[in-house]
């Protein structure tokens, strides 16, 4: 269960960012973590309403997507997505080597954008 | 209106693991980060470790396993320096709580600083905590397609320790198995089948620390 933790680093940037543009309510965060991640979005989601709870981001939408997985063929250097659960034996497409593949994309854990009201007043 | 951010969330942990690291490098001591699920045999690896290996490099341990709360006394008991981190529940050690627990050492002329992390194979993984290295042990009492469950883990580990050898007669594990899921995903891992308790295949474990060492010049 580290999704707790996880969303509490995410608030400390959301405030941050929201003091930063002068906004104060945000109305959602989009949160985008790679297939190899291990988030579980409900566990984050979770989290991210009781840490908010009866703070000012009550209310505040998490979206999440999940980024596949995208492997290079340590032999021929294709890239590809394997399909299946079974990621760690999965044959290049092309030449089908099975192991050793290097991890292109899927271990990200990053906020993509922030949807904040404008700033009142000024 | 949206605002892109594009922040790694973790950016806080990664930005106090650098400094850990840049701290590391200035003091020229190998960090190891040692993960495994609870019971794999981390603390008994470290005694072992630290006994045999006594004479030849000064070493301390940042203790942060708390299945069992003796474990900082039990490779203090290896005459080690070692200091424990009170995780208070936490599924993995922070950058933040090794720094903390850096504060405690003297590291003034260690060669090797050896972490162990909470038992868990999931959340660890997610968290640097300065370390040159990852190691990750499995027991073969746990199964041989764990690799292929937790395959970050096993992704970013530079080693894996095959752990609890002496038990393969009565379990079902192979030692082939789970080598090939874990160079799955990782054709560079180094894998070491040992036995802490029948004293067994040590040695290349030692040789790797060893050469691990001498790449971090001081
Ligand atoms: N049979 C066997 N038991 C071991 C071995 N290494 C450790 N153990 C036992 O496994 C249990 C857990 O070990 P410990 O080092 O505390 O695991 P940790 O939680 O990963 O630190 C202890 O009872 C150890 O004595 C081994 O090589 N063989
Ligand atoms: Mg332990
Ligand atoms: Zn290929």
């Amino acid at each position: 269960m580290h999704e707790l933790s996880i969303a509490q680093s995410l608030l400390a940037i959301i405030r941050e960012e929201m003091q930063k543009h002068g906004s104060p309510r945000l109305i959602s965060v989009k949160v985008r973590h790679g297939r190899l991640s291990a988030i579980v979005p409900d566990a984050l989601a979770m989290s991210f309403e009781a840490l908010t709870m009866d703070t000012a981001l009550a209310g505040a939408r998490l979206d999440t997507e999940e980024i596949p997985l995208v492997l290079a063929c340590r032999a021929c250097g294709t890239k590809f997505s394997p399909e299946s659960s079974d990621y760690v034996f999965a044959p290049c497409p092309a030449c089908g080597e099975e192991l050793g593949h290097t991890v292109v994309s899927g271990k990200e854990l990053y906020i993509e954008y922030l949807e904040l009201d404008e700033a009142q007043g000024t | 209106m949206q605002i892109p951010v594009v922040r790694n969330i973790l950016e806080a942990n990664a930005r106090v693991s650098d400094d850990l690291k840049t701290l590391f490098a200035q003091k020229g001591i190998l960090a190891l980060n040692l993960m495994s699920s609870p019971g794999a045999g981390k603390t008994t690896l470290l005694e072992r470790t630290l006994t045999d290996l006594a004479s030849e490099f000064s070493m301390a341990v940042i203790e942060g396993d708390l299945q069992t709360d003796n474990d900082a006394q039990r490779v203090a008991a290896t005459g080690a320096q070692a200091v424990q981190i009170n995780t208070e529940g936490g599924c993995h050690l922070t950058s933040a709580q090794v720094l903390a627990a850096c504060k405690e050492l003297s590291l003034d002329g260690l060669d090797i600083l050896f972490i162990e992390n909470v038992g868990n194979l999931v959340c660890p993984a997610e968290f640097d905590v300065g370390e040159d290295h990852k190691i990750t042990l499995l027991s073969v009492t746990e199964g041989d397609d764990k690799p292929e469950k937790y395959p970050l883990m096993f992704n970013i580990s530079s080693a894996l320790v095959l752990n609890k050898t002496d038990l393969l007669p009565y379990v079902d594990f192979s030692l082939e198995r789970a080598s090939n899921f874990a160079r799955g995903l990782n054709a560079d891992i180094r894998i070491f089948p040992v036995s802490c308790r029948a004293r067994e295949g040590l040695d290349a474990w030692y040789d790797w620390l060893r050469a691990a060492r001498a790449a971090k010049k001081r």
